[in-house]
Parts: C-alpha cells; structure tokens; sequence
C-alpha cells in the first residue's frame, strides 16, 4: 500500500511537472509577450522597443532556463542596465528581505520562484498574484462547497432510489431526471434559471447576479450559482450510482439476506450501500475536474468574482503571471483529486485491499 | 398585421384544457412518487388453472392514469404544433407557425421513422433501435436536428436571413411582426428579435447547421485518433503503451476550460515555428498532426486485409491516398492544390481543440476493450493461423468491440456538442456574429434579466440536442447488450 501510494505520487509530480511547463510555454509563445510588451508599453511600439522591453524583464531567456527561474529551481533573472542600475525577478522580494535595500552581490544567486512562494505580478490588478489567488479561492470554496453539498447528497439519494428496484416506475421517472440534467450544462441551466426565476419576463424570486453574495452570501442571491453548478454534476453522479446499487442488488449475498428475511429496507441500507458507494466515491472525485469548468461559466455568468472569474480575467487579458498561477491550483487540484480517488478506491475496496 | 400570441386561435379553447392536465399530471405525480414508497406491494393470486395474476393495487390505477394524462398532454402539444398548418397565416400562433415552419422536417421524420419500422428486422442493430422506446425518442430528436440543418440548407426552414437586421426588430419579443413587410417577406419574427435586431428563430434553425457538422466530425476524427493507438497500445502492450497512456494521461488532466483559453486565442494563431520560406502555425500543426489518423487507418484496414491481393490493395490504397491526400491537404493546411476547399482558421483551431480534448479517452476506452478481447479464442485461433497483427487488431478485434464504441460515439457527440458551446459561451473561436448556439447564448446573456428570449432559444435547443444524443446512447446501449 505504501509502496502503491509513492508510485501514485511520483507520477503525479512526474505529470504536474509536464503539465506546468506546457502551460508556461504556451502563455510565453512569442505573440502573447510581444502583447505584453505592448499594453505594458505603448500599443505603437517598434519592433526593437518590443525587443529590448522583454530583454530587459527577462522573457527572452530560453524556455527551459526561464521556466527553471519561473519554479525556483535557477537563480532569479538579474537584467543591469548601461547606467548600471540593476533589476531583476527576485528584486521586490529582496527588497522585503533586506528591509529595503537591494544588495546585488547578495541578490543575485537568490532562487525565488513558484516553489519559494513567489508567483509573480499581475499586470490587469496591479496585486501580487499570491494575495489575489488566495482570496479569490476562498471565495470559489464557498461555492465550491455549497455546490457539492447539494449536489452530493441529492445525487446519490436519486442514485440509490433508482438503483434499488431496477426497471420500476421510480427508476425511469428519476433515470429520466439524471439523463436531463446531464444534458444541460451550466451555460443552459444557468441561462434557464435567470430567465424563470431572476428576470422581469419571468418571477423575479432570486438574483440573476451574484456578486454581492461574495461578502454576504443569502437565500436571494446564492441559490441560482449553486443550483447551476450543482445540477450538471447531480446527472452524471446519480446514473453512477445507480448503476453500482442496481449491480449490487443483483448479487448473491442481497438474494442470500432476502432469502432469510431481512427486510427490504434493511437491505438496501445495511448490506447493499456500502459496497454500492465505492464506485460513486471515484466519481465524485473525478467530478473535481468538470467543476472546475462548471465553476469558471457560473461565475462568468453570474458575476461572481472568484476563482473562475479570475482565470477568465487573466486569460482575456494576457495576465501571464497570473494566468500561470491559475494554472498551477487547477493542474494541482486535478492531480490531487485523482490521487485521492486512486489511493480512496484501494482502501475503501476490500477485494483489492487485501490482496 | 397584428402580433402572433404562442397558440394562435387554438389556444383560445385548448389552453384552459392545457392548464388543467398540467395541473393534475403534476399532483399525480407526486401521488405515484409517495405511493412508490408506502404502498403495498401487488398482491398475486394463483388461479385455479396454475397461472398467477397480479392485482396491480392502487399504485398500479395511478401509473395508468398518470400514462394517460401525458398522452394527452403530448396531444395538446401536438395540435398546437400541428393546426397552424391547416388554418390560414397568422392564426395558428407562434408554435403552430413554427410547426409550419418545420413542415419538411416532420415529414422527412415520418418517412424515417414508417421505413425504419417496416424494415427493422433487416437493419441490424440500428433496426432493434426500433424496440426501444427510449431509443425511439432519442433517434427521433436527433433526426429532428438532422433534418433540420438539410433543410436549411435549403431555404426551407428559415424564415429571415440570419445576418440580417431589420429596423426596429432590436429585442422585440416573439411573435412581433415586422414594420412594413414588403410581399414575399415573411411578416413576422417568430421568436423575436435580438440585441442587433436579427431573427431568434432563424439563427437557431442555422446554428444547428455548425454544431451539426463540426460536433459529429470532431468526435469521428477522435475517435480514429484514439483507435488508431489505442488498438497497438492494448495489443502489443510494453513501452509504446506506457509512454501513450502517460501522454493521455497528461491531456485528461488538463483542466478543459484552461486548454480551450490557452489553445483557441487569436495570438496562439498567430504563433509557430518560422523557416523563413513558411511559418507554421499553430493550428496547422496540430491539425496536421490530428488530420493524418484517418488516413493512417484506412491504408491500415486496406493493407492488412488486401496485401494477399496486391491489384485490389493497390486500388484501395491508391484511391484513399489520393482523396484522403487531397482533403489532408486542403483542410490541414490550408493548400488545395485547386482552391476548391479551405477551412476558416476560427473554425480550424475550434475543430482541433475539440479533437485534441477527445482523443485521449477514447484511447483508454479502445485501449481497455483490447485488453479484454484479446484475451478470447478467436483472438489466439487467429494468430495461430498465422493473420497478421493489424489483421487481428482491425477486422477481428475492432468489429468485437463495436457495442460500446457506438454508444460511446453518441455520447460524445453529445459531450462535444457542449464543448462547442462552452468554447461559443466564452466568445472563444468562432466570429462573434456566428448563429451557432454558444456563441448565441453568449450574446444574448447581456441582457438576460430583460429581454431572455434570444438567450433561452439557443439553450434549450443544445439541452433537446444533447439531450436526444444521450437518450439515443441509452437505448442502443440496453439493445446492444441483448445479444
């Protein structure tokens, strides 16, 4: 088991690694820095003003020496100008360490990259992308939360409703409902939602805009987001669990129990839903990943300015730094949930525990 | 000419009728969902000759009821749809115009559906499509979209130019009619005007044409992506495999919404790698890369098949290298040698990005069913007759795993098709002006909390497309697992 977890956690680096440098060599293609150079700049700048721009902030380096500075593993970008002037990408934080002064002697071989805690500067906020990133993640876990805490319980209540008598009338109605909302994406049901319950042409019940429910979030203004994001996953989690509890019900220890009497609910909930719940765990697990993409078109739609927001701000503005550090929490929270559900099946599934 | 109201003169006597079975469908249903918990289970009796009889009880009377209720709810439905096209213009309300509208469709539909039937037996598995209701339904909304996109290439089905403003059009709501039609003009907007004054319903009708074809292409080009290295990877296993699953292993956990904001942006278009006589784009690149799968596949499945008949092969081979070559060509990189056909680079870089996210697990779907299936009899009776590996892989594996390619290839149309509208959603891509649905959401979600007609018909046509798409998945699912 232990040996299993390493392995699963050396590829998960090994992948997080690759992954990181794909994204950093497509935010850094030539086109996307010289439209850095010139909304920083001015957008009539000559080709060598574009030129000496990125010398001078270090962008020209070639792509392994700059991703290596970019991670923090190379000493950071050091530029000395004809006056002698040095600046660099380690130079703010020194500035911290040194209580002001910059000693270039002592700066220079300073590693000072994402693994040290140094993501960089946005351009479109004018903010440390630390100081940006961790609080608009902690208004996306809000949501995030809300979400799978409807989604959750609601899912695997249709799942195992619909999965404990295969074929029934309650099984096709609620198949019917889980087939329907993963048919609609959130684009759809967010749309539909505003249209019925926020807007003039429909009842005006809730909010179709989200933004104040980031520093207080109510009834009238959170429901709408949540429901959206929460109702793509409900579908996809709910067939899954239906499809493990209708698997379980047919095996032969539940005719086993059947055959000596225990009645029909204590089956359902003593002996078929602990092993029917192994393979919806892996799922919602899973489900991590859409929710990423679930969360970035509510909190477009919606106005609400939080992790997804952010990523869309970075990307239309061609906020590289920031763009990147997006990047790395999205890779990482994937890799992390796929972990999770590997190392979560084995232990929670006995046959492959054991042996 | 006066302003359509949704049913039209039929409504006048059908929609207090409607509301009532609505009403009571909905009660009912609650009812049965109770009932499903707490009621007694049927009682059987055994009959004096040996058969048992079930008496269906109370839960069993309100099914029945509630069966007849939504059969006579679809049958309003129907008559609103229907009766425009029997009562002269302007009296059949918006659905009943629309109905007519569709006219072509839903004969089109019913000549499907009575060949289908009459022939089911002789159909193979797309015949026993016919025994299952959920099947039907989804074929049947699929084929409506189908139809839909034929014929609006046409003419038939739209009523305005999709492009085209018309003064004073701008956010009117459905069933405005238009100031001053001139003859021959259509005079109204059946669903309303949008925010640049352009017909709804006809923007939609036309959209349908975009995901219609890219959705389908894209999950096909995926698809012969991921069994073209899916198929080697399974069989032959060792280092070609591991390396493959790992590359498609890092493409699953690329978050989507971030590959899309990083691949399909006007400067990632603009980027390649330059020698100086030819820049080599992005998208080329890719599509290059991507593009060359089907071809690969089919020089395979001819040579493995043929190679013993070398003047037959030599037909094959010769002519899918000359069109294949020749679409390679003019669709990857943009150089017909005759200037016939080119790909818009918007359109180019959506349709790679979509086959790219795609490709990976259909890999690890065919990758998985080799595994299994070259485990079996025939498998090892092959090889022992000495048929080479790609014989094996193509024309005994491949066929064996059909089933769940098929079901899987409708669904991920169906995923796609959402895919494309995330892409439209975001303004990613295709031009702003384009009537394909997400790029139509995407407009008219501005002012959504006003005016939610332009947003909400695009909508619910991509949920109704995905929606069949998914359903059609399903029936050929539970059909194919019965032989």
């Amino acid at each position: 088991m232990g040996l299993f977890i390493l392995r699963r956690v050396g590829v998960m680096l090994l992948t997080a690694f690759c992954l990181t440098f794909v994204v950093f060599f497509m935010t850094n293609l030539y086109p996307n820095l010289e439209k850095l150079a010139k909304t920083e700049g001015n957008f009539r700048m000559s080709d060598e003003a574009v030129t000496s721009y990125l010398t001078k902030n270090g962008y020209l380096e070639p792509l392994p020496v700059k991703y290596g500075q970019w991670l923090g593993v190379l000493p950071g970008f050091v530029h000395t100008d004809e006056d002698g002037k040095t600046s660099g990408q380690c130079y703010e934080q020194a500035q911290v360490v040194g209580g002001g002064t910059v000693d270039a002697e002592r700066d220079v071989a300073r590693f000072c990259g994402v693994l040290q805690g140094n993501w960089g500067f946005s351009t479109v906020f004018k903010e440390s992308v630390n100081t940006i990133l961790s609080k608009r993640l902690s208004l996306t876990g809000k949501l995030a939360l809300a979400a799978f805490g409807v989604m959750i319980p609601l899912a695997l209540l249709i799942g195992i409703l619909a999965g404990m008598r295969e074929g029934s009338r309650t099984d096709r109605s609620l198949s019917t409902f889980a087939i329907t909302t993963s048919a609609t994406p959130e684009y759809v049901s967010g749309v539909i939602f505003i249209a019925v319950l926020a807007s003039g042409a429909g009842w005006k019940i809730f909010k179709g805009s989200a933004t104040s429910a980031m520093d207080d979030a109510t009834f009238a203004n959170f429901t709408l987001p949540v429901m959206t994001i929460a109702l793509y996953g409900v579908g996809y989690i709910a067939r899954m669990t239906r499809a493990s509890m209708a698997e379980v019900m047919t095996a032969q220890y539940i005719r086993t129990a059947r055959l000596k009497g225990v009645s029909f609910g204590n089956i359902v909930m003593k002996h078929a839903l602990r092993n029917a719940l192994i393979a919806p765990f892996t799922v919602i697990m899973l489900q991590f990943p859409y929710l990423l993409t679930g969360v970035v078109i509510t909190e477009t739609l919606f106005n609400y300015k939080g992790f997804g927001w952010t990523l869309v701000q970075a990307a239309s503005n061609n906020d590289i730094d920031l763009l990147l550090g997006c990047s790395v929490v999205a890779v990482f929270v994937v890799l992390v949930t796929q972990l999770i559900s590997d190392i979560g099946y084995v232990f929670l599934n006995p046959r492959i525990r054991i042996s | 000419m006066d302003p359509l109201t949704w049913t039209g003169s039929v409504g006048i006597v059908l929609n207090p009728i409607f509301f009532v079975v609505v009403g009571l469908f909905a009660v009912m249903l609650v009812i049965q969902f109770v009932l499903s918990f707490t009621a007694p289970p049927p009682s059987i009796t055994v009959n004096p000759d040996g058969s048992a009889m079930s008496s269906g009880g109370t839960i069993d009377l309100v099914g029945r009821i509630n069966s007849y209720l939504f059969l006579g709810l679809l049958g309003i439905l129907a008559t609103y749809m229907f009766s425009g096209i029997f009562t002269p213009y302007g009296t059949g309300g918006i659905i009943g115009e629309i109905g007519v509208r569709l006219l072509p469709v839903w004969i089109a539909l019913i000549i499907t559906f009575a060949l289908s039937m009459a022939f089911k037996r002789k159909l193979g598995l797309y015949g026993k499509l016919f025994d299952s209701v959920v099947g039907m339904i989804g074929f049947a909304i699929v084929m409506f979209w189908v139809f839909v996109a034929i014929f609006v290439a046409f003419d038939l089905v739209i009523t305005h130019d999709p492009l085209s403003q018309v003064s004073g059009m701008k956010n009117k709501v459905p069933g405005t009619p238009l100031r001053g039609a001139e003859d021959g003009e259509y005079a109204h907007y059946l669903l309303g005007g949008d925010n640049l004054a352009r017909d709804v319903f006809s923007r939609v009708m036309q959209g349908s044409q975009i995901v219609l074809i890219i959705a389908p292409a894209a999950t096909l080009f995926a698809f012969m992506v991921g069994i073209v290295l899916g198929l080697p990877a399974g069989f032959y296993g060792g280092m070609f495999d591991t390396v493959l699953s790992f590359i498609a292993n890092l493409v699953l956990a690329f978050p989507v919404i971030l590959l899309f904001f990083l691949l399909v942006t006007p400067e990632i278009r603009a980027a390649g790698i330059d020698f100086g006589f030819y820049m080599w784009r992005v998208p080329t690149i890719l599509a290059s890369i991507l593009f060359i799968f089907p071809l690969i596949f089919l020089v395979l499945l001819w040579n493995s098949r043929y190679f013993t008949q070398p003047s037959k092969n030599m037909l094959f081979i010769g002519l899918t290298v000359v069109i294949g070559g020749y679409l390679y060509l003019a669709l990857a990189w943009d150089a017909d040698p005759f200037g016939l056909i080119s790909i818009d680079q918007n359109v180019l870089i959506v349709f790679v990005a979509v086959v790219f996210v795609n490709s990976p697990t259909v890999f690890r779907i065919v990758r998985g069913l080799v595994l299994d299936i070259k485990t079996r009899d025939y498998v090892a009776a092959g090889q022992t007759r000495g048929e080479g590996a790609w014989y094996i892989m193509l024309w005994e594996i491949l066929p064996n795993a059909r089933g769940p390619l098929i079901v899987d290839f409708c669904l991920r149309i169906g995923y796609t098709t959402i895919l494309l509208g995330t892409l439209g959603f975001f303004g990613l891509g295709l031009e702003s002006e384009s009537p394909d649905w997400g790029t139509t959401i995407n407009a008219g979600r501005r002012l959504l909390g006003i005016y939610p007609h332009p947003a909400i018909a695009p909508a619910l046509s991509l949920m109704t497309l995905v929606l069949g798409l998914n359903l059609l998945a399903d029936g050929l699912r539970e059909e194919s697992l019965k032989d």
